[in-house]
Parts: C-alpha cells; structure tokens; sequence
C-alpha cells in the first residue's frame, strides 16, 4: 500500500469529573482517558474516525514518539497520508480504555478515596461502558458524529455496540475480525487465562502493587495461551513447524522446540509490560459482549436500532471469532435492510491477520472509507 | 440499437424492477447492474460474489457487496427479505442449479435470471461445424470456459415446470440485444426469465 506513516505524534490526557455509572453497578466518579489523534479535525467536524484498541491495545495507534523513534503505533500501517484512514482526509482519534494500564484510569491508577492503587476494587467495564466514556470523549472534542467508528477484534465489537448504543452519532462502523457474542470455547480459553492470573502466588487477590511485586508467572501463560489462539495452525506450521533450537532432542523439559521458544519469549515480554489486572478486565469484558442480550438474545431487534452504513470483515484462518461469527453479524444487518458489505480476506495469520498489512485487506477498508461523504 | 452500458438484458431487467425494490444481485460482479437499477430505479441493492477482486471493486463503486459461495445457497438472507433476485448470465456456471433457483426464490418474491441458450442457431451451426461455439453470448473457449451447464430455452422451461416455478415473463433476444418473438429457441442468443412461486 502506497503512503506514509503520520509521523511524529504525541499523546494527550483528559479528565473527566462526572461520575461514569458502570454496567457492573460500580462507579468511576471521576478518571483520566489518554488518547492521541492524527489528521486535522475538519471545520464541519465531519470527519472524525474513531479507532477502538483489542485486548492488549491502547491509545499509541499510530506514528511514533520524537524521543521513541521505535514505539511504533500499533495500526501504524494503515494511518497516515494516502493509507487507508487517510489523515489528509480524516482525523482520526485513538484512546486507552477504561481499565487499561497505558495511562487511562484502570486498577493500577491511584483511587482518590485511598489513596493507594485500586486493584482488585477497581469495578469491571463492560464494552457499552467504554462506549459511553469514548462518547464523553468525543463531546470534549466537539465531534457530535463519527464519519467511522472502527476496530478489529474486541475493537471490533466496540464499533459493533457504538452502532447500538449511540445510532445517531455513528454514519459508518468498520467491524473487522469481531463476533457479536463469545463462543463457550472462547470464554474457557479466556478462563484459563484468568486461572493462571488468579492463581498466582505473587497475585495477591488483586492487590499486589502493595506488596511491590506482580503475578509474572500467571501473566506470561496468560499470554501465552492467548497467543496460540490469535494465530492459526497453517501459519505456526509454516513458521516453526517442529524445528529444534538444537539439532537433537535434550529430553527434558528446558525450550527444545521453536515454538516453545517463541511462545515463552512472546508471555516474558508481555508479562514484562503490561498489568495483570487490566488483563482480568479486558477479557471479562469480552466475555459479558453480548448486545442481543437486551432484546432476549435476538441480534436481529437489536441490529435494528443502528443506522450506520457497515463494512464487517473476517479473515480465512481466524479459528478464534470464525468467518462464520462476522456472518451473523452480517444476516442481522441483512434483515434490517441496512446498507452492509462483507469481505471474507484469505489471510494466513489466524485472528492476528487484522494487523497485517495486505493489500486486498486494506483496499478493502480503503475503499470503503473513500465513498464516505463528510 | 444502443444498450445500457453494453448489456441488453440489464434494460429488460430494470423495467421489471419498481422503484424503491430490493434487490439481490447473485454474482454481481463489480456492481455494474446493481449501480445501474440504483441510479435509474431507486432502488435498494445487495450484491453477492465470490471473487476477491469483484469484492474490491463493487466496494469502490459504493455497492453492498456480501463476499459468499452461491453453491453454498444464501443461509445469510431471510425468507422473501427480497422484491428481486437477480441472476444474471451466471446460472450455467452453476452446478447445483435446482438448489440456487430454490434459494432465489426462498429470499426473494421474484427471481430474474438470464443465461444463453445453447441452442441458438449459431451455436448450433457452430456444433455442425465440428467446433464448440464462441459467440457474444458464449464468450469462451471449452477450455477457458466457467460454464458448467448447457441447456435451452426449452430445457430450463421443463426445469421449472417440474420444480413448479411459475415464469411470469420471457424475454428472448438475439445476439445484437434486440428482441426475438418467432422460434425463440432457434433464432434467441440469450433468454431473460422472470420466475415466482405459488405459495
């Protein structure tokens, strides 16, 4: 794909003092959300794009800071001058969730009422949440609707529940590599995930910043698990096959197989940097999405209340939300009689193909984004 | 006689089509006709393909576009969620054809289809010549070619009897795109259908 990259960015901060009430029931009566924006927000306002981050994601989405010329944004290859969201067309903002731990209010920021970090009492986010904080967001920034709203996975799904949630202020939703609900496979593996969290001696039922240490071990297989379902078989055969580090087998347990070797090095980094709480919350949140759930499980009623112009997207290999997943997405909108196209990519990355830079996957989006009027 | 954008069926198709329809194109291609019937006859159009690049490209001219497998049928569309359901020069490149033809009627009121007849008089000639016919209708050699199914205006006429579809229309034209009315199964290149179902 022709095009630059955006450059230089920096991030900024806004807080927020109006109390956020939470699906969960809990409160946040006040917190910080970090976002950073690229392009130039147009005089009608009309331009906006909203990119919502997957699991691990956060607010750096493109570019690359003056003093980090290597943190690279982690959508940078589709940001920028003449790419698909192209910011010599829109502005495009990208913000850190509630509950994350990139600098938006989450379990390891300080709780005013005690001044020590929240943990294991920060309240659990569910995706509408996020919406309702990413629409204070906006009204800070004077955006009263979005051109797009859009995202891959977990970010997907918040494109997804914008579209429900606020119908008037989304005119097109990009919903890539997403499903409207979780599959009882999908919600055991996050389990596992969170078993191995919980479990954790260093965990300390969620407060361990107290105890100045963190649970590393339950992160990195967390991690790991989580890594086996964002890539697909074809493509950890091809890359690693049953390689050895060494030529013969060692029989015993130490990393012999390159897999073992990408998988351990993939859970230390990521365990390195990234907050086991936020961790717990983001995949709880996967696991409540479930918008039909208001209108008794009938995506149908609830497709019904959006208005947006949807492109949705799978990719071949993805085993974790399947072609089929986006499918339903698609019949709902279908019944609706809303204006839907799908593109099912031949990709060979499993989930993960959402990050990729492919040119048949990024025309696509590219030329979906081009027939938006702003 | 001049046609809309080179395709003489598409005129006959549009006329059938009132404005503010839905339609469901079945192997749109780039969205050519669909484009078509929304410019002129207001209507509400979804395109189905297969191909990546007809993907890309219906995208670009701003058409609904749902990337599927027509001998998969059409699980995504409800029941009659459709005023047409257009199949345009694609039903003999289809090998489950009783199943598609059931499917377009299942998720549409009428279901339009065109094809080329096989036993056009050129076609035919072609054959007695000892060669597989190319025509403007038949644009492919036998070895390059995607259709899978040969049949006549007669043949497809006993399908649907069989199947009790109810052909509420025919149009049969000759390979200039101008109306046949005598010996269409003889002197007509391409057949254009409009079918519904007793229900």
């Amino acid at each position: 794909m022709p095009g630059q990259s955006v450059g230089v960015v920096e991030s900024q901060r806004a807080h927020f003092d109006q109390a956020l009430h939470l699906r969960s029931g809990g409160v946040l009566p006040a917190y910080d959300l970090v976002y950073e924006t690229y392009g130039t927000l147009n005089a009608a306002k009309s331009n906006a794009i909203l990119v919502c981050h997957a699991l691990s994601g956060h607010h750096h989405v493109a570019g690359h800071y003056a003093d980090q010329p290597d943190n690279i944004g982690w959508w940078d290859n589709i940001i920028g001058p003449g790419r698909p969201l192209d910011t010599d067309r829109f502005f495009i903002v990208g913000l850190n969730n509630l509950g994350g731990c990139h600098g938006s209010t989450g379990p390891s920021s300080l709780n005013p009422a005690t001044g020590k970090p929240w943990g294991a009492a920060f309240p659990i986010v569910a995706v509408n949440d996020w919406v309702h904080a990413q629409a204070r967001l906006a009204d800070r920034l004077g955006i009263d609707s979005w051109a797009a709203v859009m995202g891959g996975s977990l970010g997907g799904m918040q494109a997804l529940r914008w579209s429900i949630t606020f119908p008037e202020r989304v005119r097109n939703a990009i919903v890539i590599a997403a499903a409207p609900k979780l599959s009882a496979q999908n919600i055991a593996f996050n389990d596992v995930a969170r078993q191995a969290i919980l479990t954790d001696p260093d965990f300390h039922g969620g407060n361990y910043y107290e105890h100045n240490t963190r649970p590393v071990r339950g992160l990195r297989l967390a991690r790991m698990l989580g890594h086996i379902t964002y890539l697909s078989d074809d493509q950890m055969g091809e890359k690693f096959g049953r390689e050895l580090r060494n030529s013969a087998f060692s029989f015993g347990f130490d990393v012999e197989f390159e897999i073992e070797s990408y998988l351990r090095y993939q859970g230390d980094k990521f365990a390195g940097y990234f907050d086991a709480n936020t961790y717990l919350l983001m995949t709880k949140a996967l696991d409540y999405f479930d918008p039909s759930r208001e209108d008794g499980g009938n995506l149908t009623a609830t497709m019904g209340r959006s208005r947006a112009n949807f492109l949705i997207t799978s990719f071949s290999t993805d085993w974790r939300f399947t072609p089929a997943r986006s499918k339903e997405i698609v019949a709902a909108l279908l019944a609706n009689g809303r204006n839907v196209s799908y593109a099912e990519i031949g990709l060979n990355f499993g989930h993960d193909s959402f990050l990729m830079e492919d040119a048949h996957y990024h025309g696509v989006v590219d030329a979906f984004l081009r027939n938006i009027k702003l | 006689m001049t046609h809309t954008l080179g395709r003489p069926d598409f005129d006959l198709i549009a006329a059938w089509i009132q404005p503010g329809h839905r339609v469901l194109d079945l192997g749109c291609g780039d969205g050519t006709l669909l484009k078509h019937l929304i410019e002129t006859r207001g209507v509400q159009g979804w395109g189905v393909e297969i191909e990546d690049a007809n993907i890309l490209a219906a995208i670009r001219n701003g058409i609904n576009v749902i990337q599927g497998n027509l001998e998969k049928g059409l699980d995504e569309f409800a029941d009659q969620a459709f005023d047409h359901v257009v199949l345009s020069r694609t039903l003999q490149t289809v090998r489950h054809t009783e199943g598609i033809l059931r499917e377009m009627l299942r998720v549409g009121r009428e279901a339009v289809v065109s094809f080329p007849n096989f036993a056009y008089w050129k076609n035919l000639r072609s054959v007695l010549d000892g060669r597989m016919p190319v025509s403007e209708d038949l644009p492919y050699q036998w070895y390059d070619s995607p259709n899978m199914r040969f049949f006549t205006l007669l043949d497809f006429e006993d399908l649907c009897n069989k199947m009790g579809v109810i052909i509420r229309e025919r149009s049969v034209l000759d390979e200039e795109g101008n109306p046949v009315t005598n010996e269409v199964n003889f002197l007509g290149s391409l057949a254009v259908y409009r079918l519904t179902q007793n229900r």
